[in-house]
C-alpha cells in the first residue's frame, strides 16, 4: 500500500505540473496579447506598451511562467485585469457556493442511485425493474441545462413555489434562505447524476449476482444476505467507487452550466464571464483550481478503491488505474 | 434466448430510425428551409400555427427553420469531433499499445492525465485560448475525446498482441504493418465502433453545453444549445421553444446509444447472456 501511495502521489504531482504548464502555454502563446483587454480600438503605441507593462506581458515568457508558478504555489493568482481585484479571494468566495452545491447534489444523487440501482438489478425482470433501467439510460442523454430550464418553468414560473435563480444577498449568513434558492439547482444536478449512477450500480450488482463466488458461497450454506454482505458488496464497490469519483469531478465541472442556468454567483459563472472578457489571470486561476479539484478527487477515489479492494494494488506495475 | 436477441436488434432498428430522421432533416436543411434563417417576418413570439409549426422566437424567426439548422450543427460537430478523436486516439493508442515499457508507461500516464480532465473543462480551456467559434468547439471536444479513444485502443491492442495467432504470424515472417491490417484492426474494430457511436452523442451534448454558455457557434447559425439559452428568457410565453431543442438533443443521444447497444450486441454475442 505504501509503495502504491508514493507512486500515486508522484503521479498526482506530475499531473499538476503538466496541467499548469499546459494552462500557461495555451493561454499565453495562442491568443493575442492579454493587454488588449485594457485597450480600446486605435490605442497609441505608448498606451499599448503601458498596458503590456501593467499586465506583465512584455516580460520574457520564461519570467512570466516563473511568476505564474510562484503565484500558484501560494494559491495567489494575481489580480483580475478587468477589475484589479485579487483573484484568490474571489475564487474562495465563489467556491463557498460551488462546493456546497456540488457536494449536496452529489450526496442526494448517491442516496437515490444506490437503492434504485440495487432494485433495478434484483428485480430486473419486473416492470419496475425495466422502468428503472429506462430511467438509468436517460442520464447520459439528458442535457443538464434543459432539466434546469424545465424545472424553472414548472416550479418557479408556473407554480411560483421556488425562486428561479440567484442567491439572497446576505449569502450563507442566511442558511435556510440560501438553501431554498439552491433547491432547484441541487434537484437538477441530482436528477441527472443519480440517473447515470443508477446505471453503474445496476450493472455492478448484476455482475455480482451472476458471479461464481456468490453461487459457491450460497452452495456452501450461506444465506443470500450473508453471501451478499460478505462477498458481494466488496466486489461491487470497487468499480462503483471509481465511477463515483469520475461523476463527482464531472459534476463539479458541470456545475458551471447549472450555475449559468440559475444565475448563481459560483465558480462557473466566474469562468464564463472571464472567458468572455479575456481576463487571463481569472481564467487561469479558475481553471487551475478546477483542475486541482478534479485531480484530487481522482486521487482519493483511487485510494479508497484500493482500500476496499486490495487486489488492485498488486495488479500490473505500469497501470496506475 | 431468442426473445432477448430480437429485443436487441430492435434497439438497433429504433436507433437507426431516429438517427436517419435527424440526418434526413439535416440533408433537407441544406437545400430547403421553411424560412430563411434570418427572416424575421413571422412576428415576435407568435404561437404555433400553420405558417409557423412551432411558432417564432423573440426576433420573429421561424423555430422549425432554426431547429433544422441546429440539427446540421449537431451532426457536423458529432462527425468532426469523432473524426479528430478517431485519428488522434487511434494513432496514440496504437503507439502506446505497440511500445515497450517506458514509452508505453509515459504515454499511458499522459492519457490518464488527459482523461482526468472532464471534456467540458478542456473545451473551455481551448475556447478561452482560441476564442469561441464552431471550429474551436469541434477541435476542443475532439481532442478531449481522443484520450478516451486512445486508452481504449491501447488496451485492445495489448490484448490482441498477447494472442497466439500474433506470435504465429510473426514466426511465419509477417511484417508488423501487415499484422496491424490483417489481425489487429479487424479484432479491435467492433469495440471501437461502439465507442465512436457513444462519443458521437457525447460530442453533441458537449457542443450544446458550450453553446448554451455562449461559447459555441456564433449567431445566426444557432445550435440547439443556444436555441435553448435564448428560449429560457421567454419560457413563460413560449415553452415549446425551450422544450423542442432539448427533445432533439435527447433523441440524438438516445439514438446513437441505441445503435451502440445494437452494435455491441452484434460484435460480442456473449453479452446476450448477461443482460
Amino acid at each position: 500500500m505504501a509503495k502504491y501511495l508514493v507512486r500515486r502521489f508522484a503521479f498526482l504531482l506530475l499531473s499538476l505540473v503538466l496541467a499548469s504548464i499546459a494552462l500557461f502555454v495555451l493561454l499565453r502563446i495562442i491568443p493575442g496579447d492579454p493587454a488588449n483587454a485594457l485597450l480600446s480600438v486605435g490605442a497609441t503605441p505608448e498606451q499599448i506598451a503601458a498596458a503590456q507593462h501593467e499586465v506583465g506581458s512584455d516580460l520574457p515568457l520564461i519570467v512570466q511562467f516563473l511568476n505564474w508558478v510562484r503565484d500558484l504555489s501560494t494559491f495567489q493568482f494575481g489580480e483580475s485585469i478587468i477589475s484589479s481585484y485579487p483573484v484568490g479571494p474571489e475564487i474562495t468566495s465563489r467556491l463557498s457556493l460551488t462546493v456546497p452545491l456540488t457536494l449536496i447534489a452529489f450526496v442526494v444523487a448517491v442516496a437515490i442511485a444506490l437503492p434504485l440501482g440495487f432494485i433495478a438489478a434484483f428485480k430486473a425482470k419486473t416492470w419496475y425493474g425495466t422502468l428503472l433501467n429506462g430511467f438509468s439510460q436517460l442520464g447520459i442523454a439528458i442535457p443538464v441545462f434543459w432539466v434546469g430550464v424545465i424545472f424553472i418553468y414548472i416550479f418557479a414560473l408556473k407554480f411560483m413555489i421556488l425562486p428561479s435563480g440567484g442567491v439572497p444577498p446576505e449569502g450563507w449568513a442566511n442558511i435556510p434562505g440560501t438553501l431554498k434558492y439552491l433547491l432547484l439547482p441541487i434537484a437538477t444536478i441530482a436528477l441527472v447524476m443519480s440517473s447515470s449512477l443508477t446505471r453503474y450500480v445496476r450493472s455492478a450488482t448484476l455482475d455480482v449476482l451472476g458471479s461464481d463466488y456468490l453461487r459457491t458461497a450460497r452452495s456452501m450454506g450461506s444465506t443470500f444476505t450473508q453471501a451478499m454482505t460478505r462477498h458481494g458488496l466488496r466486489n461491487a464497490a470497487a468499480p462503483v467507487i471509481s465511477i463515483i469519483g469520475i461523476e463527482l469531478a464531472t459534476t463539479f465541472v458541470g456545475a458551471v452550466v447549472v450555475e449559468s442556468v440559475f444565475a448563481l454567483p459560483g465558480l462557473g459563472s466566474l469562468l464564463v464571464r472571464s472567458i468572455a472578457q479575456h481576463d487571463y489571470p481569472v481564467i487561469q486561476g479558475v481553471l487551475f483550481v478546477s483542475t486541482f479539484a478534479v485531480l484530487m478527487i481522482g486521487f482519493l477515489a483511487d485510494l479508497i478503491q484500493r482500500i476496499v479492494d486490495p487486489r488492485l494494488i498488486s495488479s500490473s506495475a505500469g497501470d496506475l488505474r | 434466448m431468442n426473445q432477448v436477441k430480437s429485443r436487441r436488434s430492435w434497439s438497433l432498428i429504433v436507433g437507426l430510425v431516429i438517427i436517419s430522421t435527424i440526418t434526413l432533416v439535416t440533408l433537407i436543411s441544406l437545400v430547403w428551409l421553411p424560412y430563411p434563417i434570418d427572416n424575421t417576418d413571422g412576428g415576435r413570439l407568435s404561437p404555433p400555427s400553420w405558417s409557423h409549426l412551432l411558432g417564432t422566437d423573440k426576433l420573429g424567426r421561424d423555430l422549425v427553420a432554426r431547429l433544422m439548422v441546429g440539427a446540421r450543427i449537431a451532426l457536423s460537430v458529432g462527425f468532426s469531433a469523432v473524426l479528430i478523436a478517431g485519428i488522434v486516439g487511434l494513432t496514440l493508442g496504437m503507439a502506446a499499445g505497440f511500445a515497450q515499457r517506458w514509452l508505453d508507461e509515459s504515454l499511458s500516464a499522459l492519457l490518464d492525465i488527459l482523461i482526468a480532465f472532464p471534456t467540458l473543462l478542456l473545451a473551455m480551456l481551448i475556447v478561452a485560448a482560441r476564442g469561441s467559434s464552431l471550429t474551436s468547439a469541434i477541435f476542443a471536444i475532439g481532442l478531449g475525446m481522443s484520450a478516451i479513444i486512445a486508452r481504449l485502443t491501447r488496451l485492445l491492442v495489448k490484448r490482441v498482441l498477447a494472442k497466439d495467432f500474433i506470435t504465429a504470424s510473426r514466426a511465419s515472417g509477417t511484417s508488423w504493418p501487415r499484422i496491424i491490417v490483417l489481425h489487429v484492426l479487424p479484432n479491435i474494430w467492433p469495440t471501437l465502433i461502439v465507442s465512436f457511436a457513444l462519443q458521437f452523442g457525447l460530442a453533441g451534448l458537449a457542443e450544446a453545453s458550450l453553446s448554451y454558455l455562449g461559447l459555441g457557434a456564433p449567431p445566426p447559425n444557432a445550435s440547439w444549445g443556444s436555441l435553448l439559452q435564448e428560449a429560457q428568457a421567454t419560457v413563460m410565453t413560449s415553452p415549446i421553444a425551450a422544450i423542442a431543442p432539448g427533445l432533439f438533443l435527447v433523441a440524438l443521444v438516445i439514438g446513437v446509444n441505441l445503435i451502440a447497444d445494437g452494435l455491441r450486441e452484434i460484435a460480442d454475442p456473449t453479452l446476450r447472456r448477461s443482460r
